[in-house]
């Protein structure tokens, strides 16, 4: 019942937004926030409700708690009895899912427009309302600890992954995997999962978004009716777990007899969105424009066929199989700029390494071409208008800038930010936060393989 | 009150909404190829998609020759070397991909409606499919990646049962093959293989040109003919073998998986199968409405057996699968198997509970806006009805033949179609099978 995945997977540009007709936002009294997008092209709607809550408020040894809640929301509420939420969601051609991830979590339907009362109906219940059962729990626990099989234990990147990031985070929550260590799983109890429901599932603690064809008007008299009766509660922000600076590059060598072909990635920390103006490496600030100069970099890098990493390491210098960059912008926490590589056969990992680094290096001594940068924008700017085919695409981008506490007006922004960057900014980008000291370089490959 | 509530609010029947796409348009180009639209205007973007009957049943004697064809697609034009055809394209904003399957291969194109933007576009795609670059390095390049694809499969549990899966249900018929080929088969595939492959089979009549967005239709009449002018009029891929349906057998492959994997099921229907909407019914009450479905309650709702669970048909142009699938821990796979195979004839001998159909049936009409809810949903239906030659009111008329399929008819078509006492079983995972159960070594 959950996809902890990153979900903005548009090239290598993690954000990328729909400039799009009137979006309305409005508060009610007991805090609950609600953001409505009119889309009037098919009769249809989606509703989605977003917790401020996921993996990164979690404690060690509590890991997974968010995730574990996520699936006992469908289950049975004062009201309603196990089942019948997804059954009437069922009947009326809905469809319904949830996911978690390590800054939010979120629930969502997507069905015909005239049934959204029905999710204001049956969101402002779960919001409030649940009867965590025990017995249901111990079952479901048993899932979830099959879901983590699935996932994770069975998938040795996945495996790899996870001991990465509790490698690269040393204080910071993204240490913790979404869906949480399997002892913890194990360990999890009721009053734990209760404590956490009542803690952060409160109507202040909440975003609702809905696109589609609707009018505002008409979704503020059901939000007043459904979820204006929930109490005013307060929500206290968890307490920050900063990472502390980073001394010197961290490697890793994982040895998995699964793996067939080997792979590498080399992380870099770098500040999200929302640590503009806070400290950045030595004694400087966070400025705006090195977010988008990073999303410009890391579509340089790998936005599409044409660019670098197509062009010199699956073709010209022929040695990757894949070869990837990522930067999360959009992040409650400093997050990372991420290359992943898999090496062609024949082709060493170090050799591989080698050649990743050269391209940082390399934008490091010289900026990018205007005509790259004029690609990356055309792509950009392009990506806006296809993404107005998706009406979930458009409720995913508002809410989860909002969900990490950023305006969701930064959408309507984007183009214009990546539009105004220069290819000195990237490469000054490149250099402040592309360094070794702040990197983990972790090689994947089989078990008795030469790396 | 809810609860009052909710057992009214599922009887009422639900006023299907009206659609919003436009009718569907169809022509034929000058060369033979049939071409489909749908008029969107209202986002700035145009998707065209070719496809042609290409796809991995066509491989022959050469698992891997239809991925590998489909993949140089990749690689530009005589002209114009991989890197130069990519950064022109990218110049113009458009996302460009080709692909193929088990029985399509398709080349796609998604490119602003804005005029300058899309002819640059559009005159790449042509240029492609007009003279692909079929040399040495990008040949051996794109061999070299298929072949660390296929090493990677072999990592995964899941990939391995389908391959087990659908060898066991066809045997030797093409659906039976690995649809990107073996290590052994793919490196014996040359360059002359696919200049040959690609000859034979993307020519004009047996393409679809299928187009939605926002364009005219003398636009894109236009842009039809230019395309299908790319390509020599050729011939339609010939039928493909008759399937024989395999005897039932139950075989299990040794994997260190904390998970096995478990798939069931027997050939199904093919597309234009008389009981067609019978069957979708009746499985979405078995296996195919996700959470409110049986094998979800059964096999994980009340036992936490797997994360997963669901059952499908996939009708093709010759008889698809029908699969039951799950993953549980190795342990305690006998049961989840077992468990399966119950459900599985309880359902078939007894038929779906009137009411439950009745949910099923109100959720499928209710689903329906959404499958065409934007441009790259409509495309993606549209492919399906031109493949496989539906008629042109299929979506049109589809809610309605959902809702005349009676609870006998249901039942009647699941006893035609499934045989629990006789499916084919594969197991992918730790633990040996248990004691009744035939090994295959």
């Amino acid at each position: 019942m959950t996809k902890p995945s990153l979900f903005l997977a548009v090239c290598a540009t993690s954000i990328s937004f729909a400039a799009t007709a009137a979006t309305h936002e409005f508060k009610l009294e007991n805090g609950l926030k609600v953001i409505v997008q009119e889309d009037h092209r098919a009769p249809v709607a989606v509703f989605q409700v977003w917790y401020r809550v996921g993996a990164s408020y979690e404690q060690d040894g509590a890991t997974g708690l968010s995730h574990a809640l996520e699936h006992m929301m469908f289950k049975r509420t004062k009201t309603l009895a196990t089942g019948e939420f997804s059954r009437l969601i069922a009947a009326h051609g809905g469809r319904e899912n949830a996911f978690t991830t390590l800054d939010y979590t979120t629930y969502f339907q997507q069905w015909s427009a005239d049934n959204l009362e029905y999710s204001f109906k049956l969101e402002a219940d779960r919001m409030r309302n649940l009867e965590l059962d025990a017995k249901e729990f111990e079952n479901e626990r048993k899932v979830i600890l099959e879901e983590r099989r699935m996932r994770t234990d069975d998938n040795p990147q996945a495996l790899a992954g996870e001991a990465t990031a509790a490698a690269i985070w040393q204080t910071s929550p993204y240490r913790q995997p979404v869906i949480g260590w399997a002892a913890d799983i194990t360990n999890l109890q009721l009053p734990d999962l209760r404590a956490w429901y009542e803690r952060w599932y409160a109507p202040a603690n909440a975003t609702v978004v809905i696109v589609g064809d609707v009018d505002p008007a008409t979704m503020r008299q059901l939000a007043e009716r459904y979820f204006g009766p929930l109490p005013k509660l307060e929500v206290k922000p968890p307490a920050p777990r900063p990472e502390v600076p980073q001394r010197g590059e961290k490697r890793l060598q994982f040895r998995d007899e699964k793996v067939r072909v080997p792979s590498l990635s080399i992380a870099f920390k770098a500040p999200a969105m929302t640590q503009v103006g806070r400290a950045g490496p030595d004694g400087t600030k966070v400025e705006e424009w090195e977010i988008y100069a990073l999303e410009v970099l890391a579509a340089v890098l790998d936005g599409g066929s044409s660019a670098r990493f197509s062009r010199h390491l699956l073709r010209g210098k022929q040695l990757a199989a894949s070869a990837s960059a990522s930067y999360s912008a959009l992040s409650r926490l400093e997050d990372l700029f991420s290359l992943d590589g898999t090496p062609r056969e024949g082709v060493s990992l170090a050799q591989l390494e080698a050649a990743m680094r050269e391209e940082i290096l390399e934008i490091q001594r010289q900026p990018p071409t205007a005509e790259e940068l004029a690609r990356v924008k055309t792509q950009v700017r392009a990506q806006t208008i296809y993404q107005q085919d998706s009406l979930f695409y458009q409720a995913m981008t508002i809410g989860a800038l909002d969900a990490v506490g950023l305006p969701w007006q930064l959408k309507d922004r984007y183009d214009a930010a990546i539009a105004a960057v220069t290819p000195a900014q990237v490469q000054a980008a490149a250099k402040k936060y592309l360094v070794s000291e702040r990197s983990t370089v972790a090689w994947l490959s089989s078990a008795g393989a030469a790396p | 009150m809810m609860r009052r509530l909710v057992g009214l609010l599922l009887l009422l029947v639900l006023t299907p909404a009206s659609l919003a796409m436009a009718p569907i348009q169809r022509w034929q180009t000058a060369n033979g190829a049939w071409v489909y639209f749908v008029p969107a205007p209202e986002v700035p973007m145009l998707d065209v998609r070719v496809v042609f009957a290409a796809g991995s049943a066509r491989d022959g004697d050469n698992p891997g020759l239809a991925t590998l064809t489909a993949a140089m697609l990749d690689e530009g034009t005589e002209s114009l070397k991989a890197d130069d055809f990519h950064a022109a394209m990218e110049a113009t904003g458009a996302n460009f991909g080709a692909g193929s399957g088990l029985e399509m291969a398709s080349l796609s194109l998604r490119t602003l409606s804005e005029a300058a933007s899309r002819d640059a576009a559009y005159a790449l795609l042509e240029a492609v499919l007009r003279q692909p670059r079929f040399s040495a390095e990008p040949f051996a390049r794109q061999r070299s990646l298929l072949l660390s694809g296929l090493q990677s499969e072999q990592e995964s549990p899941g990939a391995i049962a389908d391959h087990a899966y659908m060898r066991a249900l066809y045997g030797q018929h093409p659906f039976g093959s690995p649809g990107a080929g073996t290590l052994a088969s793919v490196q014996a595939i040359s360059l002359p293989m696919v200049k040959a492959f690609y000859g034979r089979y993307f020519v004009a009549t047996n393409a679809r040109l299928i187009f939605v967005g926002d364009a005219s239709r003398a636009e894109i009449e236009r842009l039809a003919e230019q395309l299908s002018q790319a390509v020599p009029a050729g011939a339609p891929a010939p039928p493909l073998p008759v399937v024989h349906p395999q005897p039932a057998s139950a075989q299990h492959i040794a994997f260190d998986s904390a998970q096995t994997h478990v798939l069931l099921g027997e050939l199904g229907t093919a597309r234009g199968d008389p009981d067609h909407f019978a069957l979708i019914l009746g499985n979405h009450v078995l296996g195919g409405n996700g959470v409110v479905s049986v094998l979800f309650k059964e096999v994980r709702e009340k036992r936490g057996l797997s994360y997963s669970v669901n059952s499908h048909f996939e009708p093709l142009g010759l008889r698809g699968p029908f699969t039951a699938s799950l993953q549980t821990r190795g342990e305690q796979q006998a049961e989840a198997v077992a468990l399966l195979r119950r459900e599985i004839a309880l359902f078939v001998d007894n038929g779906p509970d009137p009411k439950a159909l009745e949910e099923a049936r109100q959720n499928l009409l209710g689903d329906f806006p959404l499958r065409l809810d934007g441009n790259g949903k409509i495309l993606d239906n549209l492919t399906m009805m031109a493949f496989y030659g539906l008629p042109l009111d299929y979506l049109d008329t589809w809610r309605d033949n959902i809702k005349a399929v009676t609870l006998a008819e249901v039942r009647a078509a699941l006893k035609r179609h499934l045989h629990p006492e006789a499916m084919t079983l594969v197991t992918v995972g730790r633990e040996p099978p248990k004691a009744g159960t035939p090994a295959h070594p």
